[in-house]
């Protein structure tokens, strides 16, 4: 089954993205992006902008609301995603405990719908 | 038939399902939720099937084997749920057991015995620490979450929604229903053994002799250390923690007096006290010690056989019990532990040496837990510190919850 690792990054993560990411951290991502694709588990990642830069949309009573900011307002805030595919919740915990966002922020572990769901939604 | 054996029939019937449901509940929901996870929709095809035999059973009589033929009521009743369930959200493991149930596949009365699965999956790492004793209790041993709500002091509707979204979570979250792999296996069986502990420690805390349900709840707890022991014989922590407990259990009635009034262990009457369970209990830590890996649990049901002892002796080894502190403080420095081995220290060798072991914990640490007071002020007062130990016997009172120990402490502090 799939595994979607969401990466939450704090304020300070975010800006230091910016300015000055060391090579040794990098270092760290692109090494775990390496063990995932060795391992023969990794499906699909992706990076996202700071929050600030983030628009959110509603549609009420037919007209448009437009907000300057994220979905929601917490202190840490999703920065990127990766998606895996493995046996368990216990495989999915291990590599989110390796992954490098875990000790700068907060990993949170959530399976994929399953695909015959996902398949309804798509068509 | 006349009236009379009627009702006879009927709590004949009764009394069989009460028993099959307190054996084979576990078993049952085991069984049928390993495969599709889903503990909900097992619980509720079960509680059907007790409701049919109800009806069933006195009219045609006891079936040979109840256990499977409750199984087989459940499974009907799980299938027709999945048959009315869209199909296009049918997984594999529900469409394999739709297919188990063709007529040919006739049930077997032997089927496997899954709870070990079962109670790990209710402690998974993934499940809130909080919630590992509630799923226990209600997967394994059928308690309803009214009560399970009551032990844990929350609304009943408020538990009910936490042990709806823990198995939502089991169901849909990617746990798997097996046995841990041998590296995990210590730290995951530890978490069974703690949650298992903790509906212990329930029963022992609204043991304020108000609350009749608590008995039950302790009686729970080591109904299913002894499931857990059957289903992992060679596991000294397992046996240990069932020590622990039965020699506890033995001391239940002497805690307290004739009038409710709580009585410290060093001043019960070890008349009172269970002697076949403290022959039981010294038969599980001598089992476990012969396996040489020794651990938490065993530790703490050492120090309570040798109180135990006492009932022998006439006497307590107190230098025994400080060196079983001693080790477990090494394993895991709780605060509770650091605050008996005080107390043992201290009867071992005078209240200085016990104020020594207490000094070095932070007072921030101690300044909630009331026994870190009650001891800190019994020794000051040995002392002859009056005053000190009047204060130190004001924060111990101020935090106790039990009517019974609070008094005891307002005596002491005269």
């Amino acid at each position: 089954m799939q595994f979607a690792l969401m990466i939450h990054h704090t304020p300070e993560e975010f800006a230091m993205r910016k300015n000055d990411y060391s090579d040794s951290h990098l270092g760290a991502w692109r090494a775990y992006y390496k063990a995932l694709v060795e391992a023969g588990v990794y499906v699909g990642a992706n990076a996202l902008e700071a929050p600030e830069t983030g628009t959110t949309v509603r549609l009420k009573e037919g007209k448009r609301r437009v907000q300057d900011g994220p979905y929601a307002e917490t202190k840490e805030q999703l920065a990127g995603f990766i998606i895996l595919e493995l046996p368990s919740i216990d495989a999915a915990l291990e590599w989110a405990a390796r992954c490098p966002g875990a000790s700068i922020g907060a990993v949170e572990v959530r399976p994929l719908a399953p695909e015959a769901m996902r398949r309804g939604f798509t068509g | 038939m006349n009236k009379g054996s009627q009702e006879d029939i009927q709590s004949a019937v009764g009394r069989t399902i009460e028993r099959v449901a307190r054996e084979s509940y576990g078993r049952l929901v085991a069984y049928l939720s390993v495969h599709t996870h889903d503990l909900a929709s097992a619980e509720d095809a079960l509680s059907e099937a007790l409701v049919s035999a109800l009806k069933a059973w006195p009219r045609d009589g006891l079936p040979q084997n109840p256990e499977a033929w409750l199984l087989t009521a459940a499974r009907h009743s799980l299938i027709d749920v999945i048959r009315h369930q869209r199909v296009v959200l049918a997984s594999e493991p529900t469409l394999a057991l739709l297919k188990e149930n063709s007529p040919e596949a006739n049930l077997s009365t032997e089927f496997p015995d899954e709870r070990l699965k079962l109670l790990f999956v209710c402690a998974h790492p993934a499940i809130d620490p909080a919630m590992h004793t509630p799923l226990m209790l209600q997967t394994v041993l059928g308690l309803d979450a009214g009560r399970i709500a009551h032990a844990f002091l929350v609304p009943p509707k408020t538990m009910g929604q936490r042990l709806f979204r823990a198995k939502t979570k089991i169901r849909d979250g990617g746990i798997q229903f097996e046995i841990p792999q041998e590296r995990d296996l210590a730290e995951r069986l530890d978490a069974v053994l703690e949650a298992i502990y903790a509906a212990f420690g329930i029963s022992w805390d609204d043991m304020f002799g108000i609350d009749p349900r608590g008995r039950d709840l302790a009686e729970e707890a080591i109904w299913l250390a002894r499931v857990l022991l059957q289903l992992m014989p060679s596991e000294a922590e397992v046996q240990g923690l069932l020590a622990l407990m039965l020699h506890s259990e033995a001391r239940r009635s002497a805690r307290r007096a004739l009038d409710g009034r709580y009585v410290p262990l060093s001043e019960q009457d070890p008349k009172q006290w269970s002697l076949p369970l403290i022959e039981e209990a010294e038969r599980h830590l001598a089992d476990a010690f012969k396996r040489g890996r020794s651990g938490r649990f065993q530790l703490e049901a050492a120090i309570q056989s040798v109180h135990s002892e006492r009932a022998h002796t006439d006497r307590t080894d107190w230098a025994a019990i400080a060196l079983f502190y001693e080790q477990q403080v090494r394993i895991s420095p709780a605060l509770g532990t650091r605050v008996g081995y005080a107390a043992a220290v201290a009867e071992a060798e005078g209240p200085e040496a016990g104020l020594a072991v207490l000094d070095p914990i932070a007072p921030d640490a101690g300044s909630h837990y009331q026994p870190y007071w009650a001891v800190r002020a019994h020794l000051l007062q040995r002392l002859g510190k009056k005053r000190e130990a009047a204060d130190a016997y004001d924060r111990a009172i101020g935090l106790a919850k039990d009517p019974a120990v609070r008094e005891f402490l307002l005596q002491k502090r005269g």
